[in-house]
């Protein structure tokens, strides 16, 4: 779409465009520029700062605290799907008196804040009586907020696709929960599939909210470390920084792939219904319909 | 309900801190996204290449970290004292800039291309072409979705709360560790989610109501 907008560039647009992109590289190194000054002359560069991470100690303990934010990712990215498919089908479901509750229940989870949900699991629940630990907390605010969000996925996927699937299944005589399992899943899936794994992006990224509440992981760690000699908290702060970015790159970049190859594979070729209503933290879903209806037109 | 009225001048000032840092880096997101969002579909390849960095690289960071840097790690460069809450409003603000950007450009995207085609036919230059034809039509597709980003921004408001902003989410500490306020933790926070699902279900039908006055028929 964009490449319709402007023509290949003639010699004054190209001189133009040079201008303008040199201005812009401008701006960024004069950005950059300033910060890395700043940086220089408030004497983060020295050694001084920097000499915690040339303990392996140090490197255990951030060993340590990456797999504690890799245990807390991977079950709750685990249990939200399961949430995520319990959710959906429930709301998809011909009976009203499970349709509404289910229905009212993945509203509300969407609308509470994540943080909120993990300080009412740790904060909130000793005061009646149970106790529980940070690592549950994170876990079950991550799969509770998610599973929502993934069971609108799901949903909306299951009616993007044509009627006729379904209608073809009852039709040579399955039942309704055949027609799902057989039917009607695993085409949502294949269809929702780069959505999915961009929401399992973002419940990598808020494991990082486990660092309010106390839980162990990486940014707890990279304060902790602040109060070690040197006070390194910028270093630290880039070091794990970069742990984090590494890790929801590789996942964002698997989520292109599959939204790729989804793309070009001919079994999904139907259209994903702009319709997915509500807000998601991170819009995923909405922008990978977009470029879905994209095709389209 | 003691929880609420033993605590009154609290609740106020602890909604009145998520509305300023919902407003104020709702604006801050706002201008950024659409720089940033104009540089992602301009003609120009360098700057699209800048906005694909910016865009790939906040989008990727959690939320909490781009605060630590902003809160923890700006002190120390000894540039002008900041207070913490102006910290925590740019945080917010320079991270949903990114999902404000990817909304515009995905607005921009879902115009049909005959019609840019349609404009530069009848010879209409850029300028043109952006302005009468494409983000006016672009404009009715990104309403919905950008009133999802804002959803978003009110949530996400609540991570300032574990960087001492005295902000709803962080009521919980101040009412227990003052013993002579009403209110147990799980009271006080049932109030807070109350408030956020009561906060989100007003925007969710201002989306949708804007949603269905500006439905595209196509």
């Amino acid at each position: 779409m964009t490449s319709v907008l402007y023509d290949v560039p003639g010699p004054r647009a190209v001189r133009r465009n040079r201008i303008l992109g040199a201005i812009t590289v401008l701006v960024v190194l004069a950005v950059l520029g300033f910060i890395g000054y700043r940086l220089y002359v408030s004497g983060q560069f020295e050694a001084s700062k920097w000499s915690l991470f040339t303990f392996t100690l140090v490197w255990q303990q951030i060993g340590e605290a990456l797999v504690n934010t890799l245990a807390a990712f991977a079950l709750a990215a685990v249990l939200s799907i399961v949430l995520g498919l319990v959710l959906a089908i429930g709301r998809l479901s011909d009976h009203r008196w499970l349709r509404i509750p289910v229905a009212a229940i993945t509203e509300i989870l969407r609308a509470i804040p994540v943080l909120v949900l993990m300080m009412l699991l740790y904060y909130g629940l000793p005061t009646v009586g149970v106790k529980m630990s940070p690592y549950w907390s994170v876990v079950l605010a991550l799969m509770a907020y998610n599973g929502s969000v993934l069971a609108e996925v799901f949903r909306a996927g299951i009616q993007a696709l044509p009627r006729g699937q379904s209608e073809a299944g009852y039709a040579i005589g399955l039942r309704k929960a055949s027609v799902m399992r057989l039917i009607l899943f695993p085409q949502a899936v294949r269809t929702m599939l780069p959505v999915i794994v961009a929401q399992l992006v973002v419940t990598m990224k808020d494991t990082a909210l486990g660092f309010i509440i106390t839980y162990p992981e990486l940014l707890y760690l990279a304060k902790l470390f602040s109060t070690q000699p040197g006070r390194p908290i910028l270093q630290s702060a880039f070091i794990i920084g970069g742990i984090y970015i590494v890790m929801c790159l590789i996942l964002s970049g698997v989520a292109k792939y599959l939204e790729v190859r989804t793309r070009r594979s001919s079994k999904s070729r139907q259209p994903v219904a702009p319709a997915i209503a509500g807000d998601a933290a991170t819009l995923t879903e909405r922008i990978a319909v977009q470029k879905g209806s994209e095709r389209r037109l | 309900m003691d929880a609420i009225f033993g605590n009154l001048d609290l609740w106020g000032s602890a909604l009145l801190y998520t509305l300023i840092v919902f407003v104020a880096g709702g604006v801050i997101a706002l201008v950024l996204g659409v720089i940033v969002g104009a540089m992602r579909v301009s003609s120009v390849p360098i700057a699209r290449a800048v906005g694909t960095l910016y865009v790939n690289l906040v989008r990727n960071t959690p939320l909490t970290l781009v605060f630590f840097f902003f809160v923890f790690g700006y002190p120390q460069l000894g540039l002008p004292r900041l207070s913490n809450l102006v910290l925590a409003i740019l945080a917010i603000g320079i991270y949903t800039a990114t999902y404000v950007a990817e909304v515009l450009r995905a607005g921009i995207n879902t115009v049909p291309v005959g019609q840019a085609e349609a404009a530069r036919a009848i010879g209409l230059p850029f300028g043109q072409v952006m302005t009468l034809v494409i983000l006016p039509q672009a404009f009715r597709s990104v309403v919905p979705p950008m009133m999802s980003v804002f959803i978003a921004l009110l949530k996400n408001t609540t991570v300032a709360a574990g960087f001492s902003i005295p902000e709803l989410a962080a009521l919980r500490a101040t009412i227990n560790e003052s013993h002579t306020r009403p209110g147990t933790p799980m009271e006080v926070l049932l109030w807070v989610a109350a408030i956020f699902v009561i906060l989100v279900l007003l925007l969710s039908w201002v989306q949708n109501r804007l949603e269905k006055r500006w439905r595209v028929m196509r």
